[in-house]
């Protein structure tokens, strides 16, 4: 076992979640699966939605799959990193909208 | 084991494959794998295909090749072992002979070799980059020159946008790709003319498998059909081997070790008992026969030590003691079992 919080070597065995509750596991991963099949959108637009979810939720090891997602799926870099932006913006705004909330309520203490 | 195979096993690229580092040599040898799905030691199911390198002169430099084609390379198979290879097609009952290089269409007697099979009857493929078919007027007749000979036109194309393709065979690829296609479609190949079939090769740009087959070529066919007004029968795709450029392309970029990674744990048993080269043999431009294009680089010729005599060349073409060869395998093979796995004919699971 590596020294560190995250191992690369960890994304490969991903698979192995289902050697405990194997039915859960399993439920997820047919789930997965399914969610990234060509659909209403196709799965270039799903592999770049993924990315920029992977940057959201700061997984190291989706930023790896969905970058390598993309590069599979021809997106060049400069979309890629514009999908980054994408999500840096809501991110960034879902804390900034917040501040109204702050600025009504200290509105409300303040005399 | 005897002391041809031991000393040949230690190419140079083979040892790198298995011992580099210490992720590498933890890896289970491609062999154990076999093994493991009854597969081991493999062997052939049949003489289908005869592939013929006849050279590895290439008009582009691509930094994928595992062949290390380019204007640089003066390997050509000369006219008398290209006579050897059509006396082993009609002796060896091939349905399929595959002509590849380097860029094929430059060896001089190219011409003559695609007439003497044409002539036979025999279902003819060439490999072709595209791009020489739109280089100077001689090499712009050949499209025509297929056509009126019914041969299989296969042909690279690694992306269906500019910036990817050029990235990886050279600015300036995708146009002349493009025009080549258009002049290929012009005379009806891609067209549902079984006589004239037009598939393009999809090989990875960069350190990664390829996409399922069956979705890239859906891929591709909306594309260039809507950017370029072009139509082709079948898209192979194709992994990336790591020997030659594309194992310097993967040292440079400190790739090795994760790709070889990802091979190995998307070996797929299925895709191991498809490979191309158990019905299959490959010819080098020196007349010597090899399991596959990737043992000829690596030169690992065929096995067939335990005969009396050395029958590694084609003009000691004999079918019966080439059935009975054992297949030569390396670390280099996952590349053909992982996933969907990897033939010249595209994916095989």
């Amino acid at each position: 076992m590596s020294n560190s919080y995250y191992d690369k070597s960890h994304l490969a065995k991903f698979g192995s979640i289902t050697d405990l509750q194997e039915k859960l596991g399993t439920k997820f991963f047919d789930y997965y699966n399914a969610v990234f099949e060509g659909g209403e959108l196709s799965a270039r637009e799903k592999a770049l939605i993924a990315l920029a979810v992977a940057h959201t939720v700061q997984c190291p090891y989706c930023i790896d799959a969905y970058t390598e997602s993309s590069v599979k799926h021809g997106i060049s870099e400069p979309e890629m990193m514009e999908a980054v932006h994408v999500a840096c913006a809501i991110r960034g705004g879902a804390s900034l909208v917040h501040g109204v909330q702050m600025m009504e309520q200290a509105k409300k203490l303040n005399m | 084991m005897n002391n041809k195979r031991v000393e040949l096993d230690f190419h140079p690229e083979l040892e790198l494959l298995r011992n580099r580092t210490e992720t590498l040599r933890g890896l289970p040898g491609f062999e154990e794998k076999l093994d493991d799905s009854g597969l081991y030691p493999l062997t052939p199911t049949g003489l289908d295909i005869l592939q013929v390198n006849v050279g590895y002169m290439c008009n582009m430099t691509c930094k994928h090749c595992h062949v290390d084609a380019g204007p640089h390379r003066k390997e050509i198979m000369p006219r008398e072992t290209l006579q050897h290879c059509l006396n082993a097609y009609d002796a060896g009952g091939f349905k399929t002979v595959d002509i590849t290089g380097g860029a094929p269409e430059m060896n001089p007697d190219f011409r003559w070799f695609v007439d003497e099979l044409h002539q036979r009857g025999a279902h003819i493929i060439v490999r072709s980059n595209l791009t020489i078919l739109v280089t100077t007027p001689r090499y712009r007749e050949l499209p025509a020159f297929f056509a009126e000979r019914g041969v299989e036109v296969t042909c690279s194309l690694p992306f269906y946008n500019k910036i990817t393709t050029d990235r990886q065979r050279g600015e300036g690829t995708y146009d002349r790709s493009v025009e080549a296609l258009k002049a290929l479609n012009a005379l009806g190949y891609g067209k549902g003319n079984a006589r004239l079939e037009l598939n393009l090769v999809y090989n990875p740009a960069g350190a990664f498998l390829p996409l399922p087959q069956q979705e890239l070529e859906a891929d591709f066919k909306r594309q260039l059909l809507e950017k370029h007004d072009i139509v082709f029968n079948n898209l192979f795709t194709i992994t990336n081997l790591p020997i030659s450029r594309y194992l310097d392309y993967l040292l440079r970029s400190d790739n090795l070790d994760d790709y070889m990674v990802t091979l190995v744990n998307a070996y797929n048993p299925m895709a191991a008992d498809r490979v191309m080269c158990r019905n299959t043999i490959s010819v080098g431009w020196d007349g010597r026969v090899y399991d596959c294009d990737f043992n000829q680089m690596l030169l690992m010729p065929v096995d067939v030590t335990e005969s009396s005599s050395d029958y590694t060349h084609i003009k000691d073409f004999d079918a019966e003691i080439l059935l009975k060869r054992r297949i030569r395998t390396g670390q280099h093979c996952y590349g053909c079992t992982a996933g969907a796995g990897s033939s010249c004919g595209g994916s095989l699971a």
